[in-house]
């Protein structure tokens, strides 16, 4: 079975507001509003670490759910946040990915 | 033939808003008469202009007012259409064209869309709101038309400056605390009008808080989660570039703006007694 990579999209702008991850969408000026699990996804997203992994150590442990479902959902999300041109996927390890943190503590509010 | 050729007098003034000088070249003197009384309080005298346009006036046609502004930029150089002006501005040249009518809508149209991009650059932003200065602080009153932003300009006291009922300007300020870096922001008076039609003074003051205004039973503050004030401010934010560098920088100006600046709700019956509440 193929294994999924995400990575940060690098034409949005991402800020942690008090909890609440808002991404830009440079593209269409769009305005998204993740969840508590897709903003695990999204900070994680560094294109080197595939997505089952993301999934076995920051997703399950934290709100203790089944691996294979809990994967199920999370590939679920990623190609939704992929649509949105807010994550890319691929089968291979992303190189060009941002290794960045996805929200530097700047980026840190109330 | 030195007598078929008559010397063209160029005429100017320089239009001062939020201490950003822009110069406007002009051939006709009308015109110019115009935009000194239109600006009022706004022409200054520096001869060192952040911007300078050439204006060149042309016949009044038929104007589509359906046409939407369209602010595009390409190798450096901004262009500005709606159906009743067309300008370009080359920030690394400091300089422009614009081509309309003799009339003081288009013009205006354009100062504040280079006003914006001015601003953006720099982390500021032109904002749907209302503001006004009181004991030394300034206070921006935000919201979509109808939220109030007149009423509460109208109802404000005697010892409150006005900066405008319409389209407030954020300016980020950086200095030196303490030997440590620190910044904020800075609110300027407009002369862009609402329904008041009273032009802003032309005066500043750091910004001590945003309101996001309703109309309600009774005055209150209530505050705002910082997600939700960065929403309202981006919906309340003058933009109109078509440009991907230029929307990300806007979001994080947002971003960094909730951050220094309080942000709550104000809701308020229309009498003065809100502004006991304010300042």
């Amino acid at each position: 079975m193929s294994r999924l990579y995400i990575a940060r999209n690098t034409r949005v702008a991402a800020r942690k507001l008090d909890g609440e991850m808002m991404i830009m969408s440079g593209k269409d000026s769009t305005l998204f509003t993740l969840n508590k699990t897709a903003t695990i996804i999204w900070q994680a997203a560094d294109g080197a670490t595939p997505l089952d992994e993301i999934v076995e150590r920051q997703i399950c442990p934290k709100f203790e759910v089944e691996p294979a479902a809990a994967l199920q959902d999370a590939e679920t999300l990623a190609r939704e946040l992929a649509a949105q041109s807010i994550l890319d996927l691929s089968e291979d390890p992303i190189l060009s990915a941002n290794s960045q943190p996805a929200s530097p503590p700047a980026g840190e509010m109330r | 033939m030195p007598g078929l050729i008559s010397p063209v007098d160029c005429l100017h003034l320089t239009i001062e808003i939020g201490g950003i000088p822009i110069r406007v070249n002009t051939t006709d003197a009308d015109f110019l008469d115009m935009l000194q009384n239109r600006y009022a309080g706004f022409v200054g005298s520096s001869e060192h202009a952040e911007v300078e346009f050439d204006v060149d006036l042309f016949t009044p046609g038929f104007v589509d007012p359906e046409v939407d502004v369209r602010v595009t930029q390409r190798a450096g150089k901004w262009s500005l259409e709606r159906g009743d002006f067309r300008a370009e501005w080359e920030p690394a040249r400091r300089a422009g064209t614009i081509r309309q009518s003799a009339n003081p809508y288009s013009i205006d149209a354009v100062l504040r869309i280079v006003h914006t991009l001015v601003l953006a650059q720099e982390g500021g932003f032109l904002l749907h709101a209302a503001s006004a200065i009181r004991n030394r602080k300034a206070f921006l009153f935000a919201g979509v038309s109808g939220a109030g932003k007149t009423t509460i300009s109208r109802l404000a006291p005697s010892d409150a400056t006005l900066l405008t009922d319409e389209i407030s300007y954020v300016r980020k300020c950086a200095w030196d605390n303490a030997g440590k870096h620190d910044h904020g922001y800075v609110a300027h008076g407009t002369p862009f009008t609402g329904e008041l039609a009273k032009l802003g003074e032309n005066v500043s003051a750091p910004i001590s808080a945003l309101y996001l205004l309703a109309q309600g039973p009774e005055n209150r503050i209530d505050p705002v989660a910082p997600g939700h004030a960065v929403r309202e401010l981006l919906a309340n934010m003058l933009f109109f570039a078509e440009d991907q560098e230029l929307v990300l920088r806007t979001f994080h100006a947002a971003c960094e703006f909730v951050s220094r600046v309080p942000v709550s709700r104000l809701t308020f019956v229309p009498d003065a007694r809100v502004w006991e509440m304010i300042g």
